[in-house]
């Protein structure tokens, strides 16, 4: 699985041009977040996509050719946070209420709302701990599940979304260099 | 000076230097037609949009410049997508411009509304909707940038009525600014050192030329690197003509249905130096026995090309010629004596090919109408606009181009249909240029229709119909691969001369060898458009072939020809 953090100009259709340009180069995307960024007018989107290396040296070069898109990082080999968020809805009943909570403090998991029959329980984290408390659940009823999909982040002072100083040099330095590694 | 949407959007069109378009009114574009008649722009009124985009894309090819194509909403938009996806595929800068229902009524249904910026987005380069007057100068200046820079392509601006209703202040806006678009680049030192130690060392190497080399006129540039590394040229289909056929270096083309000596050649090289091509599978054959021992060299202006078919050694992104001359003054003379003597003695088997050499039997072979063409015509400047099938590639191994831009063919998507209006549009662009059609009878009804405006237009070309009663290249593959069951090929035909002549065209029909030359130099004579239907062999087949997806030096050769000349396959 490749994840790539792409940066956008933030325009109607940029997510379909994106998602069909990769869709029409015969990969399936995974999962696919946008959301504003700290910069005006430039979107954020995590993709995770299934490729191998040629093949996520493809889509980082075919994302290049999209004019609306600023930026191509592909974060799967460096070091970075990978995070989702899920909300789920569980079915309780007066046995099982505690227990519920207890799995949930255990996973750092927050209760957000609670009826007589059910609780909403909100976590973050990355995909295998949620993968993890949804597998936990699953026994006593998960009624309604909402998973946002994979958010990444480089570690330490790399960023995959600061402009430089030139606006009009938008990524362009950092998209030379990866663009001419593309031999083998 | 406040202007209307559609007063700026000429005002735009002709500040980018447009003097003429393609083009079919309707409802949603009515405000932008009736303000053309206040421009310097010539409108050539088509009779279907599909022969408005082709005629921009044989404008621009013939040329080099955007060439334009304007239509209404919903069917007139649909009926351009075939002529954009055909640009996309080679490449071709044009621009599209449509009307589309008021921006009120997006999303409604509307009257003739289609979203033709999503159907477009996978064929288009890039596109746009506009619903604002004050965007349009903006648009528009950045559409022809979009279309012709870096590797060039389709682009399409929709804009709606209410947007070329209204008005605004009009303001010619500065060079485009696109923070995202990085249409130039420069490959690195370090794969610069790496190329030139391939170059240098490789003892077979062969160069594959492909359209490239007439985007970015890098013709001086591949020859004088051909020359003074002493390798041999193969080109694609797109690229013939990009080096003179007759130079001594070009071994002619490649591929599905290259010369056999070419492909032997790039299967036995060691070292590929591609120049503006992209392996297509109609070049490369099997990819997985493609040149098995040869390194490679991509040159590319774009970056998704390298390692898309087949994976590359060095990969130099950028501009082709730059990119040529920056290696030149670097590049050694090198003895290649060996594997040029070989290739020469590999080309020898032409015979096996030649129909032009078999014994005369009467009949007329579409070889034989196209050789006399390209004798007849060598002796001015000529374009040749081909369509989709048998002819299309009989067009490339028979007639020998010597300048850039005088073929024009639909290579990457095949589309019938192409040539006609293709032709109409390389005419008004190159008014000196003598123009000739060659086309296949199925094809030449796809788009027939254009004759009409042929006629009120007054567009003076020449189109030889090869008429063989078949879809000829599918009739091929039947009978090659599907027993001869000749499903749907069979074509029943109008009269093609008197179809012609209705229209108030000269037309000639011809069914012996001896009648081509005498009826070409008719047509040349002719002040007007002359179409002759050449009647030729009705179940002749192009040879050599490498049927899709084998290994690229395995090729079936003509039959006839190894009994005749006694060579062996
Ligand atoms: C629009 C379109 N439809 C179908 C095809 C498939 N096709 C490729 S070649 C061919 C036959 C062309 O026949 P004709 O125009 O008579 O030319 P010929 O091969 O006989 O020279 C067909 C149907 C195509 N390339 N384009």
């Amino acid at each position: 699985m490749n994840t790539f953090v792409v940066l956008v100009e933030d325009h109607p259709g940029v997510l379909t041009r994106v998602s069909g340009l990769i869709r029409r180069r015969g990969f399936n995307i995974d999962s696919i977040t946008v959301g504003h960024t700290e910069t005006a007018g430039v979107s954020r989107m995590t993709i995770a996509v299934e490729a191998d290396e040629f093949g996520a040296r493809r889509i980082e070069a075919n994302l290049y050719k999209l004019i609306e898109v600023l930026r191509v990082d592909n974060v799967t080999r460096r070091p970075s946070i990978f995070r989702e968020l899920c909300i789920l809805k569980v079915k309780t009943t007066p046995e099982t209420r505690a227990q519920i909570f207890q799995l949930a403090s255990v996973y750092r998991a927050r209760i957000i709302d609670v009826s007589p029959e059910s609780l909403v329980i909100e976590i973050t984290g990355n995909e295998d701990k949620v993968q993890s408390l949804i597998d936990v659940l699953d026994p006593y009823g998960i009624v309604e599940m909402a998973r946002t999909g994979r958010l990444a982040m480089l570690r330490g002072t790399g960023t995959a979304s600061k402009p430089p100083e030139d606006e009009q040099d938008f990524g362009a330095a950092k998209a030379e260099e990866d663009l001419i590694s593309h031999s083998v | 000076m406040k202007k209307t949407g559609a007063q700026i959007l000429w005002e735009s069109l002709v500040r980018e230097g447009v003097t003429c378009v393609f083009g079919y009114p309707g409802g949603a574009i009515l405000p932008a037609y009736d303000a053309m008649l206040d421009y310097p722009i010539r409108h050539i009124l088509v009779r279907h949009e599909q022969g408005a985009t082709h005629m921009a894309d044989g404008y621009a090819r013939a040329t080099g410049q955007v060439g334009v194509a304007i239509a209404t909403s919903g069917p007139g938009a649909t009926n351009m997508v075939t002529g954009i996806a055909t640009a996309m595929m080679d490449s071709v800068p044009i621009v599209c411009i449509t009307g589309q229902v008021g921006s009120k009524a997006i999303g409604s249904d509307a009257f003739q509304e289609t979203d033709i910026t999503g159907i477009t987005l996978p064929v288009t380069k890039h596109n746009y909707l506009v619903t604002r007057p004050e965007d349009v100068a903006r648009v528009v200046r950045e559409a022809f940038y979009v279309a012709r820079s870096g590797r060039p392509g389709p682009v399409l601006i929709d804009i709606t009525k209410d947007c070329q209703q209204s008005s605004c202040e009009f303001v010619w806006p500065d060079a485009p600014k696109l923070r995202g678009y990085r249409p130039s680049h420069t490959p690195s030192s370090r794969e610069v050192e790496q190329a030139l130690d391939l170059i240098h060392s490789a003892k077979r190497p062969i160069i594959l030329a492909g359209r490239g080399i007439q985007l970015s006129n890098a013709r001086e540039a591949v020859l004088k690197f051909a020359e003074q590394a002493n390798v041999p040229i193969a080109t694609t289909l797109l690229g013939l003509g990009a080096i003179p056929a007759s130079h001594p270096l070009n071994l002619g083309m490649m591929g599905m249905h290259g010369e056999a000596w070419v492909n032997t050649a790039i299967q036995e090289a060691d070292l590929l130096l591609a120049f503006g091509m992209r392996f297509d599978d109609r070049v490369t054959g099997n990819v997985k026995t493609y040149a098995p021992n040869a390194k490679k060299i991509h040159i590319d202006i774009d970056p998704a090309e390298l390692n898309k078919n087949v994976r590359v050694d060095v990969g130099l992104i950028g501009d082709l010629r730059e990119t040529l001359e920056g290696l030149l003054p670097r590049i050694e003379a090198c003895d290649r004596t060996d594997w040029v003597s070989y290739i020469s003695m590999l080309k020898g088997d032409s015979a096996v090919r030649d129909i032009q050499n078999l014994p005369d039997n009467g009949h007329l072979y579409a070889a034989h109408v196209i050789n006399d063409l390209w004798r007849e015509t060598r002796d001015r400047e000529t374009i040749v606009v081909t369509d989709v099938g048998q002819h299309q590639m009989w067009e490339a191994q028979y007639y020998k181009h010597e300048e850039p831009r005088s073929l024009i063919t639909s290579g990457g998507l095949g589309t019938m249909g192409f040539a006609l209006p293709a032709a109409i549009g390389a005419k008004v662009a190159r008014p000196d240029a003598e123009v000739w059609v060659v086309v296949g009878d199925g094809g030449f009804q796809m788009t027939m229709c254009e004759l009409a405006t042929i006629a009120q237009e007054g567009i003076d070309i020449n189109i030889a119909i090869i008429n063989n009663g078949f879809l000829g290249m599918v009739r091929q593959w039947q009978e090659f691969f599907y027993e001869r069951r000749y499903a749907a090929t069979p074509l029943v035909n109008p009269d093609f001369c008197k179809l012609t002549e209705s229209f108030g065209l000269k037309a000639m029909r011809v069914e012996t060898r001896g009648d081509v030359v005498p009826a070409v130099r008719e047509a040349r004579r002719h002040q007007g458009t002359v179409l002759i239907d050449f009647r030729v062999e009705q179940e002749d087949s192009v040879y050599p072939m490498v049927p899709a997806g084998n290994d690229l030096h395995n090729m079936i050769r003509r039959p006839s020809a190894i009994v005749e000349t006694g060579a062996d396959a």
